[in-house]
């Protein structure tokens, strides 16, 4: 244990490792999987999205025009993003905030 | 002299992970234990079957939240070989490199849940100080923090840019100065090798006989890697395995304080010579016929077999990984040895439960 004697000096005059959080928020990195968001002005409701979703995130309704998407569940994996052809996903840096209950987003054309 | 039985876990202080040892002493010594396992089954295998098999990438990347990006090359090397795909050179490199910070990330992990297990709170404090670094450097490449989703059948889904790739060898350099600052502590200390050295020793033989793998079986004396197979870009890079003979769980410790100095060498290795052009190809049709894919994840040796039908559904997923490898060299580690040193001996292995059960 003497040899960290140094170490427990030195951290009298070190800032702390960490973050004085929520005062301090630490800004997420350039290309980091925070959430992802849909553009009802260019889906087209052809479901690409909801059969590549591992988890099961999406659901489609063609019919009906309707996208549920339950943010809870998504991985950002960003399957959906790669499979959609009309580049209607967009993933954006920004982390999702914590809730308390269990929610789901309902899309339908603007 | 009367004997206890005392449950070790599922829920101890020391333990992440529920593992179950049903031990017998006799005063304070260990004189028989019986392992048991099946508190944290999620059946993935079995849900494997039913998802579509680019969307197991994902899968298989939960079996192991620490070890998450070999889990997911292991299952993709597999359907690549199932469907002759061959990977651009540059996606060969850069699985090392994730595979390496993801090794990293692990041994820093673990040595710090070290320290913490024999009472060393500062130097856990230290470990994981440096390891939040390699972390941040994961959200940076691969997107997430942990489960870094960025493999993907035929190469890689996360290609680095030149100013990523110079932000990854800035970061790699200063872990390796703050190791050369922290591990002295570990390797040199009074107290550190009074719990540690002697303690839970598993000979060469016995190594081999209860088919231990990885670090515990390189600290055993014996010079095996599955690296040494030459996968992704190891067989261009080059390297030796580290071994150590002193057997016992300081020899354990050792193996994987110099396996992640290996590792900021390799990783910085595969960035310097990455080779220019695409990072992923196009994959088009069903795997189909069975094989057998191994791996060397930051605990031992992940076996994975898959077998197909030409569908787009797996007919089976079968997943053995380091850990269920390791449970059995605890009954020669353990008994004799002291109650007071079970949990840092239980520790010296790596546990991770929910990986064995899956």
């Amino acid at each position: 244990m003497a040899t960290m004697i140094p170490n427990v000096i030195s951290n009298l005059t070190r800032r702390p490792q960490t973050r004085l959080y929520p005062f301090e928020v630490r800004q997420p990195p350039l290309g980091a999987r925070g959430h992802i968001d849909f553009d009802m002005e260019k889906c087209i409701f052809c479901s690409l999205c909801a059969k590549r979703c591992p988890a099961d995130a999406i659901k489609v309704d063609r019919k009906g025009k309707t996208l549920t998407f339950e943010p809870l569940h998504c991985i950002v994996c960003e399957a959906c993003i790669e499979g959609c052809a009309k580049d209607a996903i967009t993933l954006y840096e920004q982390w999702r905030s914590p809730v308390t209950e269990l929610y789901s987003k309902i899309y339908t054309p603007l | 002299m009367g004997r206890i039985t005392a449950p070790f876990g599922p829920q101890h202080p020391v333990l992440p992970e529920p593992l179950h040892l049903n031990i017998t002493y006799e005063d304070e010594k260990v004189v028989d234990l019986s392992p048991a396992i099946g508190y944290v089954h999620r059946g993935l295998e079995k849900l494997a079957e039913t998802k579509e098999y680019p969307q197991n990438v994902f899968l298989v990347e939960r079996v192991c939240g620490i070890c998450s990006f070999m889990h997911a090359m292991t299952y993709s090397m597999g359907i690549e070989e199932l469907m002759g795909i061959k990977i651009p050179p540059r996606a060969k490199y850069l699985r090392v490199f994730y595979s390496e910070i993801s090794r990293i990330h692990s041994h820093l992990l673990w040595l710090g849940l070290f320290a913490d297990a024999f009472g060393f709170e500062n130097l856990f404090m230290q470990y994981w100080a440096a390891r939040e670094k390699i972390v941040d450097l994961m959200e940076l490449t691969g997107g997430h923090r942990v489960i870094l989703s960025s493999c993907a059948i035929g190469g890689i889904r996360r290609d680095l840019s030149e100013e990523q790739i110079k932000i990854a060898e800035t970061t790699l350099m200063h872990v390796k100065h703050e190791l050369e600052r922290i591990n002295p502590i570990i390797m040199k200390d009074y107290t550190v090798k009074k719990r540690t050295v002697g303690k839970g020793i598993l000979t060469k033989d016995d190594a081999i006989k209860y088919g231990a793998v990885g670090p515990v079986l390189r600290a055993s004396g014996v010079a095996q890697d599955i690296r040494q197979l030459g996968y992704a870009a190891y067989g261009d890079l080059g390297f030796e395995p580290i071994v150590e003979t002193d057997c016992d769980s300081y020899a354990r410790g050792v193996v994987r304080v110099k396996e992640s100095y290996q590792s900021i060498e390799l990783a910085l290795e595969a960035l310097y010579r990455l080779p220019e052009g695409e990072a992923a190809v196009k994959v088009k049709g069903n795997p189909d016929g069975e094989t057998l894919m191994r791996v060397e994840q930051p605990r031992g040796e992940v076996l994975y077999y898959i077998k197909a039908n030409g569908s787009k559904n797996l007919e089976r997923l079968r997943i053995r990984t380091p850990t269920f490898a390791h449970v059995p060299g605890l009954l020669k580690m353990l008994p004799g040895c002291n109650m007071a040193d079970v949990p840092v001996i239980v520790l010296s292995i790596d546990p991770c439960i929910s990986c064995t059960e899956r």
